[in-house]
């Protein structure tokens, strides 16, 4: 069983030079709660790395890949993500995105890389204004990014959604933008792959479910791949996204 | 000092209970010894009128560590170093006020119980039951509620994996909202809450102390309103983000030995949350209001010790690790303050700086009289239950189909999808079986083991047969779990009531509790904690006695869990248990309060074919004979069979029916012990050969086929028809 609390600071083990594994770090603000799934999903399942890096954090330098988790961060007071991006650890993860490395943020995670400036655009309360939990299907749109490299593109992830503000949204100018540079990696879709309006769980614009920045090395995506981690649990298709993380960023490093 | 009778109103004690209160104390009590008095007394948590009874309860076994009354949660050994915690609790009065706050903090309350215990929250379930969604003012007050839950548990990263929706008259301004919560700790992090070791210091932790929640305790829970409006101030608004850093705070230093013990303050804020761990620990307590944080300027004592204000801990303290405690909440940008000491004498001490404002030996405030009755049945108990089959006429065949989209677009019996998506019910990555199902199924990190639960509690059932009412309410309970392949392991209840002063509720309170307890003995599983909520009335008039049963089992290997819905073409479907057609089995049923408008009749159980049955559905899945079972309860064999058509998308055709009897019982009567189980046709004589060893009836009613639902002759519907009246039976009172 994994441990029913957070690692404290001091427990946390020194960088990994094998270069076997990767090394994860996830942010924990106050209010994260996807940070122990996480953690099990890249550490129990995949065996990788991982730590947890507390919010007051400001040297990122051991990791080669930082998670930004799902939750409530500050309580999701004001706006969701718009006080966690002031927090000291957010100015070390755009060093960290400014020099390549990846970052990958989740529900929360999502919402706090677009009030960061570092993904465009923003997410909406879902258009129905309900929390919505519920497995969605993704479409994979854009193969060639550090974070769908095992994929094929179109191919459909099945994977849960649970968010109160997932509907993204972006002004027409972006959206194109976004379309040009094949910056959208998901689209909500049916289990076949069709993108249709009832497929779509919140109303998001061009039914977005994950974009990147233009560099490619920033995804922020509503839907949780740590959930789809196990067919126990009714899917393992998230670990294909997190084996692409893995295999892009070891295939760089040789 | 004389009172006055609003005085006594105001904290809802008699003035029979004031005379006691002189004559243990030797003198007149104070303003705030009065006002002590008022909340520890209070039915909420005196328990003055409902202890006595509840000593039925057959709560002891090997497993259970922590039994009812002895802390803030119950706990069973589970094996493999780990234990769970869990808890039911009431907040209904606070959410007749304010349905969504009034829910929210109801969820936050029941997680504190169990976070304070050392454990780690990993589901939330709700039994919730409102008035006739047909009325506005109930479609705010469910909307309301279901809004509010959302709020607070999204927030938390708990799953809420299920629970119950029953809407009936008696339930119009007075709703019910019972929380639950499961919590998961290894076993020698457990955390009591007991105060004792002279000089350890008193720490509260959490939110400002304000005036919100005054007479909580005392008010709302503990009597009856008329104009519900004028307590609206008594509800607290919760805040789950604090409550979140709270948990990951307390779970950390639940693994340090800096502490004693741990508290949460709920009902009666700071005077419960010390008295009550005083008396548990058998220490004193000495407290200086001055040092307690506030809200707001110009807080009497009075006010301080009796404020609800929400996500408040009290900690415990050893002295000597005063400063490491207080960097731990630091970390976790959370408020600590010393607000008083351990003492060895006994006796509660308020101070006010220097001025000692309340000085009460514990022993006292913590015991109220407890109240004895001898209670006749009411005479319209009988007339209730004669229920004569000839006045009703019998259904045709041609009628069957519309009948059975009727009952599926019930509320009672319609899926309740659109409720539970609106909760993450798969945050911690444990949740093999979603809602929607017999049980919830959430498996155990590290172990082969999972856990199933469910709530269960048919008041219709109580209202007619108070006692069988109660048996009923735990044998389904332990039914549903037994359908996921769980073996049933403890239960937490939640009773609530109306007002106990009367006898008609008290003959209700007593015979459900009675046919519980006779149940929980039967199938031994334990009660290990629970919450009474009584004087759920309005105007005069009463809820139907309502139990709601919490239960919690095991299932050994997660991988041999079961599900409700038909899995494979070609798989004969059998109805294991009570196969013959019982006339009056339409008695209490929703049938014959949608179709006929009745509320009449008994329901009926033999406890007996009960366990049996049990037994043998939980050996058939355990030796991976059936793919299928799903529990036949309201709607009866009809709903039954389409809901496991529906969750699982395929079709079912009954060979030749040769139904004696009444049509209407046979299709939908709600006779008790039958579970519908599907097997592939190779494994049937399996089944059938542990039904008869095991001596339970196994009845072989059809095949999954296809994508309609047909019972020769007499109903024949596409699987598309019955999802739309299913699905959709609750949205369509929402568009």
């Amino acid at each position: 069983m994994t441990s029913l609390t957070h690692a404290r600071p001091e427990q946390y083990r020194p960088p990994h030079h094998g270069r076997t594994q990767m090394r994860f770090g996830i942010v924990v603000f106050p209010g994260t709660w996807s940070d122990r799934d996480c953690y099990y999903a890249i550490k129990d399942i995949l065996g990788q790395d991982v730590s947890y890096v507390w919010h007051k954090e400001t040297d990122l330098s051991q990791y080669d890949c930082i998670v930004l988790p799902g939750g409530f961060s500050y309580g999701d007071y004001l706006r969701p993500g718009a006080i966690a991006r002031f927090s000291p650890v957010m100015a070390a993860v755009e060093e960290f995105a400014f020099r390549g490395k990846a970052v990958i943020g989740i529900c929360n995670g999502f919402q706090i890389l677009c009030e960061s400036g570092l993904l465009p655009g923003a997410l909406l309360r879902n258009d129905h204004l309900e929390y919505r939990c519920q497995w969605t299907h993704l479409r994979v749109e854009n193969e060639l990014t550090p974070f769908t490299s095992s994929l094929q593109k179109g191919q459909v992830l099945k994977i849960p959604i649970s968010h109160y503000d997932g509907r993204y949204y972006a002004d027409e100018a972006t959206l194109k933008d976004l379309e040009a540079n094949k910056q959208i990696v998901f689209r909500y879709a049916t289990p076949n792959g069709k993108v249709t309006p009832a497929s779509n769980p919140n109303g998001s614009l061009n039914n977005i479910a994950g974009i990147t920045n233009r560099q490619k090395n920033v995804l922020g995506m509503m839907p949780h791949p740590e959930r789809a981690c196990e067919p126990l649990l009714g899917s393992s298709d998230g670990n294909i996204i997190w084996e692409s993380i893995i295999a892009s960023i070891q295939g760089n490093a040789r | 000092m004389p009172v006055s009778k609003e005085t006594l109103d105001s904290i809802a004690l008699s003035e029979k209970e004031y005379q006691l209160i002189v004559k243990r104390l030797g003198r007149e009590p104070n303003e705030v010894e009065l006002g002590m008095f008022g909340a520890l007394w209070s039915e909420h948590c005196g328990y003055k009128h409902s202890k006595a009874l509840l000593k039925q309860f057959f709560s002891r076994a090997r497993r259970v560590l922590v039994a009812p009354g002895e802390e803030n949660a119950g706990v069973v050994d589970i094996g493999d170093g780990l234990v769970i915690v869990m808890k039911i609790e009431s907040h209904n009065h606070p959410s007749a006020i304010e349905p969504f706050q009034g829910a929210a903090t109801g969820v936050g309350g029941i997680v504190r119980d169990i976070f304070t215990m050392g454990a780690r929250p990993i589901a939330l379930m709700n039994s919730l039951r409102f008035g006739p969604l047909s009325n506005p003012r109930n479609r705010y007050l469910f909307h309301g509620v279901v809004g509010g839950i959302a709020a607070y548990g999204n927030c938390l990263g708990i799953p809420n994996v299920g629970g119950e929706i029953f809407s009936a008259d008696c339930y119009s301004d007075n709703p019910l909202v019972n929380a639950f919560c499961l919590g998961i700790a290894r076993r020698e992090n457990l955390v009591r809450s007991r105060a004792h070791g002279e000089g350890n210091l008193l720490m509260l932790v959490g939110a400002d102390t304000g005036r919100d929640g005054l007479h909580g305790a005392s008010g709302l829970a503990s009597r009856t309103f008329d104009e519900d409006t004028e307590l609206r101030s008594a509800v607290q608004v919760g805040n789950p983000f604090l409550e979140k850093l709270l948990i990951e705070a307390c779970l950390e230093l639940a693994t340090t030995d800096w502490i004693v013990g741990m508290q949460d303050l709920g009902a009666a804020g700071l005077t419960s949350a010390c008295v009550e761990s005083a008396a548990r620990g058998n220490g004193g307590i000495d407290i200086d209001v001055l040092k307690v944080p506030r809200r707001e300027k110009g807080m009497t004592p009075y006010e301080v010790m009796l404020s609800e204000s929400q996500e408040r801990m009290l900690i415990i303290v050893k002295k000597e690790y005063e400063a490491q405690v207080k960097a731990l909440f630091d970390r976790w940008e959370l408020r600590s303050d010393i607000i008083g000491r351990i003492t060895g004498d006994g006796i509660a001490r308020v101070r006010e700086g220097e001025k000692v404002v309340a000085e009460v030996p514990i022993g006292l405030l913590t015991s109220p009289p407890i109240y004895r009755r001898r209670i006749k049945a009411p005479p319209w108990i009988d007339e209730l239950q004669n229920i004569s089959l000839h006045s009703i006429p019998d259904i045709s065949p041609r009628k069957a189909n519309r009948i059975l989209l009727t009952l599926l677009a019930s509320p009672n019996i319609a899926s309740k999808h659109s409720v539970y998506r609106q909760y993450d019910h798969q945050v911690g990555n444990n949740t093999v079986v979603l809602p929607g199902n017999d049980a919830a199924v959430l498996r155990i990190k590290g172990t082969k083991k999972a856990l199933s639960l469910t709530t269960d509690g048919n008041a219709r059932y109580c209202y007619l047969n108070p006692y069988l009412g109660g048996v009923i309410a735990v044998a389904e309970a332990a039914r549903n779990l037994v359908c996921s392949g769980a073996r049933p392991l403890a239960i937490t209840d939640c009773l609530n009531f109306g007002n106990p002063e009367k006898d008609e509720v008290y003959y209700q309170m007593k015979e459900c509790i009675a046919g519980m307890a006779r149940t929980c003995r039967e199938l031994r599983v334990p009660i290990i904690s629970g919450n009474v909520s009584l004087y759920n009335e309005t105007r005069g008039r009463a809820i139907y006695p309502t139990p709601v049963v919490a239960m919690v089992g095991v299932i050994e290997d997660v991988e041999k869990h079961c599900t409700a819905g038909f899995k494979h073409e070609g798989d004969y479907v059998y109805l294991l248990g009570c196969t013959q057609a019982i006339d009056t089995s339409i008695g209490g049923s929703e049938y014959l309060q949608v179709v006929h408008g009745m509320i009449k009749g008994s329901p009926y159980i033999d406890l007996k074919l009960e366990k049996r049955l049990q037994n043998c559905c939980l050996e058939a899945i355990r030796r991976g004979i059936i793919k299928s079972a799903h529990d036949c309860s309201e709607g009866g064999l009809a709903v039954a069979l389409a809901e496991s058509c529906l969750l699982g998308n395929l079709g079912f055709t009954s060979f030749e029916p040769d139904f004696e009897g009444r049509l209407d019982a046979a299709l939908f009567g709600e006779a008790q012990s039958r579970i519908i189980v599907s097997v592939s046709p190779e494994h049937a004589w399996r089944l059938e050969k542990l039904a008869d060893r095991m001596e339970v009836g196994a009845l072989r009613l059809g095949v999954v086929s296809g994508s309609r639902l047909t019972i020769k002759g007499i109903v024949d519907l596409s699987l598309r028809e019955l999802g739309k009246a299913w699905w959709n039976g609750l949205t369509n009172f929402f568009d």
